[in-house]
């Protein structure tokens, strides 16, 4: 799960860690009072669920009140495009505005789990301010890590190390510890899949600042933070995948295509997406249904496609072994019975209790074509939405 | 023989007595696996589907000499029932259970480090030697006996595969489903050293997907001390960047975690890739041909 940067920030400071003057602002007004209470130089910062806001516009420096209500209005009810938001971007309802910091130096720091150490590790560099990603392509020799024995917590040490790395002297060092011995505690007391701090900046008077901060959440173990999941913002999902987790369905990722799925498992959801694109189709939609044997998911993940105008055919793919065929069948027929469904319907079944899912089917009179095997289900999936063979 | 488990195993169910641990504990049954005890707190002197049931694993390993165990916990508990199973010095612990957090699992990893116990899973359907033992979730009937090695982060798409080799008529010495967890238990590499080792496994199916780089590394492996030819699909060639696809570990958070790098990696090590995830069963035929 991800939150908004001023939300991160407050949780950073309820850590300990410094972060600049600011208030969040929800229209202009609001982003020319805040702007005289600071004074001086101020940046107005949207508040959306993606990088890159920079580059697109998203941040503005100006100075007084007047300059930070007139940016707020640039921003505030529009929609950000950024290169990590698709061509549609997301929607600006807010912005931070913040006092301007006199910047020395910009170096970045983060936390978050290795999959191949299976320890939580702290990352420190010296290139702040740019994508994480690009300075480990580019000179890896400049990322330094700490790994972190989960018995023993992070240590001093490791701090002192870190901070060595990052080139800061004197007083510094002892400051960053403490900055990163809190932004750990925070990282395991909140669940976080990451906590990065980019940049971490060094101030011209010396001072050590978060500037942008970003935590995201293990899933998982959101259950135990319910004042975490109270931080979601749905304005700032896509409105499809919102309206899937609404109706119990909370492994739906909306793609670019026009052929909607629905199939149990995560791995043959993927692979059914991959053979469409293999067949010449496009795939609108991942959508694992799960393993509950439950009719009323199979009824909403046909809610879905009716919803989604793009969709011009649907292939169900189910391999029973949890879930169960004829369920899934009836829960078919049930939305045929509920739903007005105007698209072509692929149907390709197998595993457990086959033979009477396929009854149910038959039986039931619904005008659906029937797939033998995986590869024959995307050929004529792919045919159907194409306009083909009803 | 066949890795992990065969006839000699002896299976404890941990949280037998639930709804999920009921249906596939009796499933197991079935099959014919030997189900030994169960473990439930609070429910120990008990029978539950004719099998003894025993508050904790240590009691249960006791008096029944359970060498393997199956875990139907719920996952806000499901960390604490596998750190009982080492504890009590299990020599296989699989663990169904999807949903685990993350950082309950590195507290997992830190304590198997210096233990003798092979975790398999979590968030995964089990482990199967057809015709000897069945721990998981799998469908039974699909299986068949014979000597291909199956490793899988997926379930459902394995079932395909399986399926797929078992209608050739090519059966399979183990399926081993490590799970679409971020940190599995197991990785490929730990099961494809153990399908080297095995004498009855000839060839190997390999099933990764997008995330992290355990199909990276299965590569290095392959290519210095793998002699047996393996065949490889990744799935989420069409997944977006950032975007997690049903499994907590399916996310292309770089570019290592992309299908095609991966499936770059494998060939590069001499893996045969299937073109389509349809097509692995015949691409294993191949494969065995040529032998």
């Amino acid at each position: 799960m991800k939150i908004h940067e001023y939300q991160a920030k407050a949780l950073l400071a309820q850590y300990g860690i410094p972060i600049p003057k600011g208030k969040l602002a929800s229209d202009p007004a609001e982003a020319e009072k805040i702007g005289a209470e600071i004074g001086g130089n101020v940046v107005i910062k949207a508040q959306v669920y993606a990088g890159g806001r920079g580059k697109a516009g998203g941040i503005k420096m100006v100075h007084g009140p007047a300059e930070a209500k007139k940016a707020a209005s640039q921003l505030i009810g529009t929609r950000l495009v950024t290169h990590q938001t698709g061509p549609e971007g997301v929607p600006v309802s807010k912005v931070l505005v913040e006092e301007a910091s006199n910047v020395a130096r910009e170096l970045y720091l983060s936390i978050l789990v290795d999959g191949v150490s299976h320890l939580p590790v702290m990352m420190a560099s010296q290139a702040g301010g740019m994508e994480i990603e690009e300075v480990a392509q580019a000179a890896p020799e400049r990322i330094f890590k700490g790994y972190i024995d989960p018995a023993v917590g992070f240590q001093p040490f490791q701090g002192r190390k870190l901070a060595y790395g990052m080139n800061l002297e004197g007083g510094q060092i002892g400051e960053a510890t403490r900055l990163m011995t809190n932004l750990y505690r925070l990282f395991m007391d909140k669940d976080c899949s990451l906590a990065e701090i980019n940049p971490l900046v060094v101030t011209a008077d010396n001072r050590l600042l978060a500037l942008d901060a970003k935590l995201n959440f293990d899933d998982n173990a959101l259950y135990r933070h319910r004042d975490i999941q109270e931080l979601q913002d749905k304005e700032q999902e896509e409105p499809l995948e919102v309206q899937a987790r609404d109706w119990g369905i909370s492994n739906y990722v909306k793609m670019d295509g026009d052929i909607g799925c629905m199939v149990n498992g995560a791995g043959l959801a993927m692979a059914v997406n991959d053979l469409i694109q293999y067949c010449g189709g496009r795939a609108a939609n991942f959508l694992d249904i799960g393993t509950l044997n439950n009719t009323e998911r199979v009824v909403n993940s046909f809610r879905m496609f009716v919803a989604d105008h793009r969709i011009k055919a649907v292939w169900v793919n189910i391999f029973g072994g949890m879930a169960r065929v004829d369920v899934i069948a009836r829960g078919i027929v049930e939305a045929y019975r509920q739903l007005n469904i105007r698209f072509p319907v692929v149907i390709r079944l197998a595993g457990t209790n086959l033979e009477e899912g396929h009854r149910i089917l038959a039986e039931s009179g619904i005008g659906f074509i029937s797939a033998k095997d995986f590869y024959d289900g995307a050929r004529k999936v792919v045919e159907a939405a194409k306009g083909g063979a009803k | 023989m066949s890795i992990l488990v065969d006839k000699s195993t002896r299976l404890l169910v941990q949280g037998i007595t639930g709804s999920e641990g009921s249906f596939h504990t009796q499933r197991c049954i079935e099959y014919g696996t030997k189900v030994v005890a169960g473990v439930t707190p609070g429910k120990g002197g008990s029978e539950h589907l004719g099998v003894p049931v025993f508050n904790t694993v240590e009691k249960a390993m006791t008096e029944t000499e359970a060498n393997a165990s199956l875990m139907f916990v719920p996952p806000a508990f499901a960390a604490d029932g596998i750190l009982e199973a080492i504890e009590a010095g299990m020599p296989l612990v699989v663990c169904i259970t999807e949903g685990i957090p993350v950082l309950d699992m590195v507290k997992v990893h830190r304590y198997l480090k210096d233990k003798s116990t092979r975790l398999i899973g979590p968030n995964c359907p089990g482990v199967m030697s057809p015709g000897k033992c069945k721990a998981g979730i799998m469908v039974g009937e699909i299986h068949l006996a014979g000597n291909v090695g199956v490793v899988s982060r997926s379930g459902t798409l394995t079932y395909d595969v399986v399926s797929q080799l078992t209608g050739l008529g090519i059966g399979q010495s183990t399926c081993v489903g490590i799970g679409g967890d971020a940190l599995p238990g197991s990785t490929f590499v730990d099961i494809l050293k153990l399908f080297q080792a095995d004498r009855d496994t000839k060839a190997v199916v390999l099933i990764g997907e997008i995330g992290g780089t355990m199909e990276q590394e299965a590569a290095e492996f392959i290519s210095g001390k793998m002699t047996k030819p393996v065949v490889a699909f990744v799935a989420g060639s069409t997944a977006p960047p950032g975007k997690r696809m049903g499994h907590a570990g399916a996310i292309i958070t770089g570019s290592a975690g992309k299908a095609s790098e991966k499936m770059k990696a494998l060939s590069g090590a001499g893996v045969t890739i299937a073109p389509t995830p349809a097509e692995v069963g015949l691409t294993v035929k191949k494969v065995l041909q040529s032998l």
